[in-house]
Order: C-alpha cells, then structure tokens, then sequence
C-alpha cells in the first residue's frame, strides 16, 4: 500500500481511535477507581518502590444489588422497547405509502419528513410541553374526546387532565422524536424494492395480504432493523426527554447518570454506570452495524 | 405499468389509497403540530400556553436585549460552523478510505466505530469524552473546558453522519470518469480536486448543512465539556425550558424555523438547478 493510501485511512482511523475508542476505555478504567475530594485516584500507583494496583468494584456490586439501579435499567429498556414498537407501527405503514406514492410527489414527502430534522430537536421536545399543558391544544382536545379516562384506565397517567410528566409523555416525545429515523431506512429499503416480485406474488395467487406479509415484509428486514435499532438504542440512554417531558416515577438510566455526575460529583459511579449501559446496548449495537453493513451491500 | 393497472383497480386497493393518504396527512400532522404550536404562541401577548391573549411582537422585541440568548447564539454558531467544517473533510477521508479500499487491517472496526456515535446514547459520548480530556489536563495541563473541547465532540459525532452522507454519493460514482482522467495523465490529486470533487460536491454541501445542525442543537455534549463562561444556546434554551413554558424559548423557536426554513428552501431550489444543469452538461458532452 502506497504512503497516500496509508495517510487516507491514518488519518481517520486515528481520530477514532484518539477520541472514541480512547475515551471509553478511560471510562471503564475510571469506573474502577477510587473517588478522591471530587476526582478519582489513578488505579495504579508508585509508593516507595512498590507498585500498587487498587481496583474498586463496589460500584458495579452496588448496581446489580441496588434495588432502584436495577428498576431504572429495566425501566429504560421497556420505554426504550415500546417507543421502538410504536415508531414501527406508526413508521412503517408511513414509508410503505411513501415508496408507494406517485414517483413525482416522493422527494417532496422525504424532504417533508427530513425538514423537522432541521429545526431544533430541543425547541420541539419543549413544544409538547405547551401542547400537553393545562389548556394546551392537545391537552384540551385529549379531554374533550374522554383520552384522559382511556390513559388513567391503563395506568399511563395518574389522573384526569394530567397528562404531562407522565409515562405517556416520556413515550409521546420519544416516538415523536424518533419516527423520523424509524420512517427514513424504511423508506429507503421499500422505495428500492423490485415490483416485479410483488406482481410475481400475485400471478401465483397470492392474496395483497399474503403478498404483502411474505414478499414485502421480508424484502424490507435490514430497513427495519436498522430503523428499529436507531430508535431503541438511543432511547435507552435517552436525558433530554426524561428531563423534559418525564415525571418523577418515570426512572430513566441518562438521567441517573447525569446525577451521579453533575448532583453527586461521583465520576466512578457514573463511569460504571455508563459502562453497564454499554453492555447492555452492545447486542443491539453490532445487530445495527450488520444491518448498515446490509444496506451498504444492497445499495451496490 | 401504473397506467394499465389503474384502470382496472380492484376495489381493495382503493381503500388501501385512501388509507394511505389519511395515514401521510396524520403523520405529517404528528411531525409538524408542535412547530406550529411554538411560532403561534411566539405571538401570544399572555406568557401562559392555555390562553389566547391577543397579538404582540413583545417576546421578540425582548429578544434583542436578551445578553444570554445573543452570546449563547454567537457562541453556537462559531462552533457549528467550525464543527461543520471539520466533519465534512474528516468524512470525506473515512468515506474515501471505505469505498475505495474494501479490505484493509481492522477495516471491520472502523466502520464499528463510526456507525457507533450515531446511536450511542450522548450522556455516554459526553462522559467518556469529558474524562478522557480530564485526564489529558492534568497530564499536559490542557485543554480547559470549553469552546474547543465541545468543538472536539461534535466533530467526533459530526464525522459519523458526514461519512454516512459522503459514502452513499461516492458510492453512486462512475468509477469509469476517474479512470479516464488517470488514462489522461491526471495525478491522484489533480484527479480528486478535478473529478472527483465536483461530482461529491451537493453531499459535501448536505454533510455540511447536517453537521452544522447537528452541532447547532445539541445539550447533551455540551453540557459535559462546557466550562465557565462558554454556554451555547442550547444550554440557555435547555435551563429555561427545564422551568417551565417559557415566552422568549418560544419566540427563540420562531426565529430559528424561520431562517432554517428559508435556508432549506433556498438551498434545496439552488442544488436542484445545480443538479439540473450538471445532467444537462453530461448529457451535452455525452452527445457531443
């Protein structure tokens, strides 16, 4: 390999490895540490000529035996789980017309489903605040229509009318947030889809529905895992819209994390519980880097 | 196709049009309600979201006097513009590097690497960065805490989507161009300035229109590797909406959709007639 080429794949390889792969193998080692005033000590130190390595589990074994640790992580995976399953439903059937759609109206509707991606996230997490509010537009309609008594039925808020800081809330600003990145990979699989299979489906008798189940859905696996993992992985680790659209029973692990760190100042704590994240999300990680890989395939 | 099917559509797929239409408007209605919400109730002369009380223009007139929302704002764009920058040269390197070499050592890992930031949750991206840099200032004795080490984790971040972006148009290449100018006596170099460049140009202009974005509204990253005295405009919004519906967020809102939507007005309009004319010229040279 020439120098030229070497210096094409140095150069980002080494960023990555400087600033991805470096940092996080600090913050394991970190999660390991002891807490000093409102550092950490090094694990590993000189003391007359003798080398000591001190390794501190505690805060993983306080993790797995703490109760609310425990509750959060399952917490974060089932909101995580439900806004993925929610997005699927409400995204698929979305793309599905969108790639069946008049070829002439399909890059204004993508261009419609990416403009919100431009404006600010945060500003539209913060908008269902208002909307969701006492005499909010949403909020009324809600309880003029008699939502409110379907949502206490089933648990998701505690009483008549209040509907923000709720589980509903938190799940609302989720799959209001990701649908977009349910709705694009889909898009991207069924748009390229062969008609001719469809057609082929339907000359050997199969039914819309058949078809439909056993050609399209198939045919559009690597969108909708990738767009499945797009949603959940993130939704995991989720602080913006705990914090802003969550309540106090709604336990989110980004938002234990951000305590740990800004509230309690413990960086060992926080360290640990950041890599028990990691773990947990590392399946569905390298499921979302095949399906990519898939994608990249496909598209040549 | 369409054409011949249409006539005889069968009275399922009718419905399935209808269908089809009210679940796009539905959805469309999902996305856009809250942007709407937030530019109408810029205009509401009662700081309370439930109550209409009458026209005003008095948020935005607060706007202007507003020192904590104009830093923040200068602040944000100086590091988005410089976050944009660096992203689309170090995506394109990633991209170039994946596309034309398919099998290199720890090629696997790499494209790991760069798929990861763009779900890993931020608090993780945040924190591991923060500690790492940490580290390197009580080794070194810097970087302090602020604009350069946000500028580092959105550009890690940043980098990931420009590749993702850069990677698909390279992808869609005639590789046959490139081999022309090579046959022709065209150096590497004189080939990418010359060829290569200008056909990746409008994913360069899109990588750098997301990164710039991307950065522009992120809390997440910010809030970690922010020290005294560099709080972006996120960070100001994030504070005071953490308070509660607050008047000058919304009117904060109004001002952004707007420019962001003439912008991608504007430049959607300008890249189609780029793109027109590009076919139009390959077309040209094709015949001629």
């Amino acid at each position: 390999m020439k120098w030229s080429e070497r210096t094409l794949i140095g150069i980002p390889y080494l960023w990555l490895l400087v600033f991805f792969l470096l940092p996080f193998l600090i913050v394991v080692k970190i999660s390991v540490s002891e807490m000093e005033m409102v550092s950490f000590q090094d694990i590993v130190t000189w003391v007359d000529g003798v080398l000591n390595i001190r390794i501190k589990l505690s805060n993983y074994l306080f993790i797995t035996q703490d109760d609310l640790y425990f509750k959060t992580y399952v917490a974060s995976l089932k909101y995580a789980a439900i806004t993925a399953a929610l997005c699927l439903f409400i995204g698929y059937p979305f793309a599905y017309f969108m790639a069946r759609a008049r070829a002439s109206v399909q890059p204004a509707l993508l261009m419609m489903v990416m403009l919100p991606f431009w404006t600010s996230f945060l500003l539209r997490v913060y908008a269902w605040k208002g909307l969701l509010g006492e005499g909010g537009w949403v909020a009324s309609a809600f309880d003029a229509l008699g939502v409110d008594t379907l949502l206490m039925a089933v648990g998701l808020i505690p009483g008549p009318g209040q509907y923000l800081n709720t589980p509903f809330s938190l799940v609302l600003g989720m799959v209001y947030t990701y649908v977009p990145f349910m709705i694009l990979p889909l898009y991207a699989t069924l748009s390229k889809m062969d008609l001719r299979l469809l057609e082929a489906a339907y000359n050997l008798g199969a039914t819309p529905w058949v078809a439909f189940w056993t050609v399209t859905v198939p045919l559009s696996r690597a969108g909708i895992v990738a767009g499945t993992m797009l949603v959940f992985i993130p939704c995991v680790g989720e602080f913006v819209i705990p914090e802003l659209l969550g309540g106090p029973q709604t336990l989110m692990i980004g938002r234990v994390l951000w305590d740990e760190f800004f509230a309690n100042n413990d960086w060992p704590m926080a360290s640990a519980v950041a890599v028990v994240m990691v773990l947990l999300i590392i399946v569905p990680l390298a499921w979302f880097n095949k399906a990519q890989a898939d994608a990249q395939e496909a598209r040549r | 196709m369409s054409r011949a099917t249409d006539a005889a559509t069968p009275r399922y797929q009718r419905q399935g049009r209808w269908l089809s239409r009210a679940w796009l408007v539905a959805g469309f209605a999902f996305l856009y309600l809250p942007i709407v919400a937030l530019v109408v109730y810029s205009f509401n002369d009662s700081p309370l979201p439930g109550r209409w009380g009458g026209f005003t223009l008095k948020w935005f007139d607060k706007l202007l006097d507003d020192t904590e929302v104009l830093e923040g704002l200068w602040l944000s764009l100086r590091i988005a513009f410089l976050t944009a920058c660096a992203a689309v040269v170090l995506g394109t390197l990633a991209a170039l590097a994946l596309v034309r070499h398919k099998k290199f050592t720890g090629r696997t890992a790499m494209v790991g690497m760069l798929n990861a930031p763009l779900v890993m949750p931020e608090v993780i991206i945040g924190l591991s960065l923060l500690l790492m840099l940490v580290s390197l200032q009580r080794w070194l004795g810097f970087p302090e805490r602020g604009m350069l080490t946000i500028w580092l984790a959105h550009l890690l971040v940043g980098m990931a989507y420009a590749t993702v972006v850069v990677q698909a148009r390279l992808q869609g290449l005639n590789p046959q161009l490139e081999e022309a100018a090579q046959d022709l006596g065209a150096r590497p170099m004189q080939v990418f300035f010359l060829v290569t460049l200008p056909m990746i140009a409008q994913s360069l202009l899109s990588a750098w229109l997301l990164t710039f974005t991307l950065s522009l509204d992120d809390v997440v990253l910010a809030a970690f590797l922010s020290g005294p005295g560099s709080t972006t405009l996120p960070l100001v919004i994030f504070s005071r909406a953490r308070l509660g519906v607050d008047p000058s967020v919304n009117a904060v809102a109004t001002v952004v959709i707007a420019v962001v939507a003439l912008a991608v007005i504007g430049g959607s309009y300008a890249l189609a007639r780029a793109e027109r004319r590009r076919q139009q010229e390959i077309a040209q040279a094709a015949h001629g």
